[in-house]
């Protein structure tokens, strides 16, 4: 059986790719990528910088352990050689050395140390003390070395003298082994580290306290969310802070959209099986008529009746379908710029074509140019479709289809010679049918809210109106808004 | 009577050992075994102490350690000293335990890295002037003493401090004229370690040689020979007498009477090290820590090694609390090393001598 009324109903069919992105939520809640846990990467990373800190940390308390304990040691062993130089005299031309005991007791001062000293005479000879000790060769004050298998810091100071019958220099050697000072050392850096594994202790405390009260917001929008009726989508009111409002609008969007198509469906189903039922039921019951008929000839006429029926039946479905299908692409498919001709050349290649086996002629009056416009081409095409098959049904031949610029807008009308809808009905034509007045299966009350609901959703208006020759126009009107130089790289 | 300490054999170094070849080798005054002679670990003890003093120690030390043997020496200390640095630089020494009353010389032996560490409970419990690196450790408490003769110095004029010593010396030609001895510090280590401590201490000590050196006092060896002179009265005072020594006496000999110098006592921490070659190591480490125990003490109090300061517990190392710090104990500290200079000891000795002309 042919059906030509749906041959329309493909469109519906192909959608262009790429235009369902929010068809995914609804087909399968996937579930959401497994990343690694905010508060563990957050974790992490602050264990890192706090490790990487307390090692340089330590690293400069072991340095500065070992150079505070150096500097103090250093200068007890100075301050012992001091007072033994302090105590040299020359008798009968010799050095003689009265060494106070204070000078042992400050060397004393590094309790489990061991000492060396040793004075040596202008020719290196010993005066007293441990033989076998020497002066740094360069002239260094400090210097190793080693005693009797245990490593010791060595200090030197000199003293002039310049006497009748003694003259040169006197050095004198204080070393101590190194117990106290590695003591001291390790002692200050155990402190150091003390105090960093306690600021590190505090700090980890401050981060995970932080990292809570950071993502407390989320575990808000989280209960929120959790909360809520299934089929609210009214926007979430949760407090939160700037950087993470972008989401929460993200979040609030995207419930917009889903409400609104939500909406859209509900409509569409409402519509539809309003708009369905009574013509079904007339159908089936003009079919039961027929089954019921013995006399041939009046059945023909009633089988008639249930083409014509099925005709302007299907010719709705098509209407209610590709209704729902522009209001649906409204939300969903992003816009792309399109010459406003090839609308119309695809609105001519498509038109119903029984409509064009009629006597009705169709004229299609395009500009040299191309007009660009960003828009959903099939919405487009789908809304000239209806006002043509509109100019077709109920106005007069000849039903021109124009594409024109009207600075600053963008023109598609529909021009026919017929009486035209009456002035009065203008203002509220395109609003969607009222329901109850029942629509006849040739109603045209859809095919002009299609055409309302797609200049709407491009920001255009649907003008009604009369050309000085008197013809009856619908007109499209889109803002001019896509730049020359823009269009002309797509061309 | 049952003889407290059982002596396996006291060999007097005037009898001579005739195993010994006659030798340049030094011989020890007196060697003392203790324990059964068939034990397998021996363990060998160099000491200045006299044996009868040491004996009793050493005997509740072997009965407390089964199957180890002692082997005592006594040595002066300047010999002591003399062989424990060489022994330092040798591959083994024969010594597992040194212990000297000169402990200047001790202290200069750990100082010249001869000595080993030891560390126990009761070390770690010693105040720190009693032990140095844990290596030198103060096992006695003995005051620096004056001795008189009861019955030869009248009550009235027995000296209470240094100050009266030197008054009694100050009358030319008067009754303490050449009746006044002390350690001759050339031959008695620890003669000169008091003697040279006395200098540090006061201004008195110039004083005092002045007076010996007047008054024609007498400089003469050892603590016996002292106490002795004094119980004998060839003496009447004998000054810086160790006390324990002067102690012992004093129990058996009525004439003796001991002072503890009133302006100030020195004390002396007889100290012990083990050689860093000892071959039993932990027996000389083990004879440390029972002598620091309540048993070792007690066995030291008893011959007045431990001397009983009033006040003190038994076992307490640690002297007296005294405000005027009267008792000055001599500390193991490096600060000794001074007294062993070869230059300041040169000068002290050459000071001395001024005061005691060699005869």
């Amino acid at each position: 059986m042919r059906l030509p009324g749906l041959a329309g109903a493909e469109i519906a069919v192909p959608l262009p790719k790429g235009a369902r992105p929010d068809a995914a939520p609804h087909d399968a809640p996937a579930a959401p990528r497994r990343v690694t846990s905010l508060t563990l990467r957050l974790a992490l990373s602050v264990s890192l910088v706090l490790a990487a800190g307390g090692a340089g940390v330590a690293v400069a308390a072991l340095a500065y352990g070992r150079h505070a304990a150096e500097l103090a040691y250093d200068r007890l062993l100075i301050g012992a050689a001091d007072q033994i130089a302090g105590s040299l005299s020359v008798s009968e031309g010799a050095i003689r050395a009265d060494i106070p005991i204070s000078a042992f007791e400050l060397l004393a001062l590094a309790p489990a140390d061991r000492v060396v000293y040793a004075i040596l005479a202008p020719d290196g000879q010993l005066v007293t003390g441990y033989p076998g000790f020497a002066p740094a060769p360069d002239g260094a004050t400090f210097a190793q070395g080693s005693f009797s298998g245990e490593p010791i810091r060595l200090a030197t100071v000199r003293r002039q003298f310049s006497e009748r019958g003694f003259s040169g220099t006197v050095t004198v050697l204080v070393g101590q082994t190194m117990r106290a000072r590695s003591d001291l050392a390790r002692e200050i850096t155990r402190s150091a580290l003390v105090v960093v594994g306690v600021v590190g202790l505090l700090m980890s405390g401050l981060a995970a306290f932080a990292i809570r009260s950071a993502l407390a917001p989320l575990r808000r929008i989280e209960r929120g969310l959790a909360l809520r009726e299934p089929r609210d989508l009214t926007p979430l009111d949760v407090e939160v802070p700037r950087e993470i409002g972008h989401l929460v609008g993200a979040i609030n969007r995207f419930m917009e959209r889903q409400g609104r198509q939500f909406a859209i469906m509900r409509n569409v189903i409402a519509d539809a099986s309003h708009q369905l039922r009574t013509p079904v039921a007339g159908l089936r019951a003009q079919a039961d008529l027929a089954a019921d008929e013995s006399d041939p000839e009046r059945q023909r006429a009633i089988v008639a009746r249930i083409h014509t029926r099925a005709v302007g039946l299907s010719r709705l479905t098509d209407q209610l379908l590709n209704h729902a299908l522009v209001i649906h692409r409204v939300d969903a498919v992003p816009r792309e710029i399109v010459d406003l001709r090839t609308i119309a050349i695809r609105t001519v290649e498509e038109s119903d074509h029984e409509l064009f086996a009629s006597d009705t002629e169709l004229r299609l009056n395009l500009p040299e140019d191309p007009l660009w416009c960003r828009c959903d081409a099939l919405s487009l095409v789908e809304a000239c479709k209806n006002l043509v098959n509109n100019a077709f049904r109920h106005g007069g031949a000849p039903v021109t289809l124009e594409v024109r610029a009207e600075p600053p807008f963008l023109v598609i009308g529909v021009r026919d010679s017929g009486p035209g809808l009456p002035e009065a009905d203008w203002a509220d034509a395109g609003a969607r049918y009222d329901r109850t007045t029942g629509v006849s299966p040739q109603s045209a009350s859809l095919g002009l809210a299609i055409v309302t609901a797609v200049a709407r959703a491009h920001d255009g208006t649907v003008r009604f109106g009369r050309t000085a020759s008197g013809e009856f126009e619908v007109a499209l009107l889109f803002p001019d808004q896509v730049p020359p130089l823009a269009a002309t790289g797509l061309e | 009577m049952r003889p407290w300490w059982r002596t396996i054999g006291v060999l007097l170094l005037a009898a001579g050992l005739s195993a010994q070849p006659a030798a340049a080798q030094p011989k020890p005054e007196v060697i003392a075994h203790f324990g059964s002679d068939t034990s397998v670990r021996r363990l060998l003890v160099r000491g200045t102490t006299d044996v009868a003093l040491f004996a009793p120690v050493l005997t509740a030390f072997v009965a407390a350690t089964p199957g180890l043997g002692v082997d005592y020496e006594q040595w002066g200390s300047n010999e002591l000293y003399a062989m424990s640095m060489a022994d330092c630089g040798a591959a083994g020494s024969p010594a597992d335990l040194v212990i000297s009353s000169a402990v200047d010389q001790q202290v200069k032996l750990v100082n010249d890295g001869c000595a080993q560490p030891h560390r126990s409970a009761r070390t770690d419990a010693l105040p720190a002037t009693a032990n140095w690196r844990n290596e030198v450790f103060g096992i006695t408490l003995e005051p620096a003493v004056i001795v008189y003769n009861r019955d030869l110095v009248p009550a009235a004029e027995a000296p209470a401090s240094r100050f009266d010593l030197i008054d009694l010396l100050r009358p030319e030609k008067g009754r303490y004229s050449g009746k006044v001895a002390t350690y001759d510090i050339e031959q008695s280590g620890l003669g000169y370690l008091f003697a040279f401590a006395d200098s540090q201490q006061a201004t008195t000590f110039g004083s005092l040689i002045e007076a010996f050196g007047r008054s024609g006092a007498v400089a003469t060896c050892c603590s016996v020979e002292l106490i002795d002179g004094v119980a004998e009265g060839r003496y009447l005072i004998a000054y810086n007498v160790l006390g324990s020594y002067a102690r012992e006496r004093a129990a058996k000999d009525p004439r003796i009477a001991i002072v503890t110098p009133a302006d100030y006592t020195l004390v002396l921490m007889r100290a012990a090290m083990i050689p860093k070659a000892a071959g039993n190591p932990a027996a000389a480490a083990a004879l440390i820590d029972f002598m620091l125990s309540d048993p070792g003490r007690r066995a030291l109090t008893e011959t007045g090694l431990q001397f009983p300061f009033e006040g003190s517990g038994r076992s307490d190392l640690r002297l007296p609390r005294d405000d005027n710090s009267l008792f000055r104990p001599i500390p193991l500290s490096p600060a000794l090393l001074l007294g062993l200079d070869q230059q300041t000891r040169a000068h002290f000795l050459e000071r001395w001598r001024k005061t005691f002309p060699v005869k």
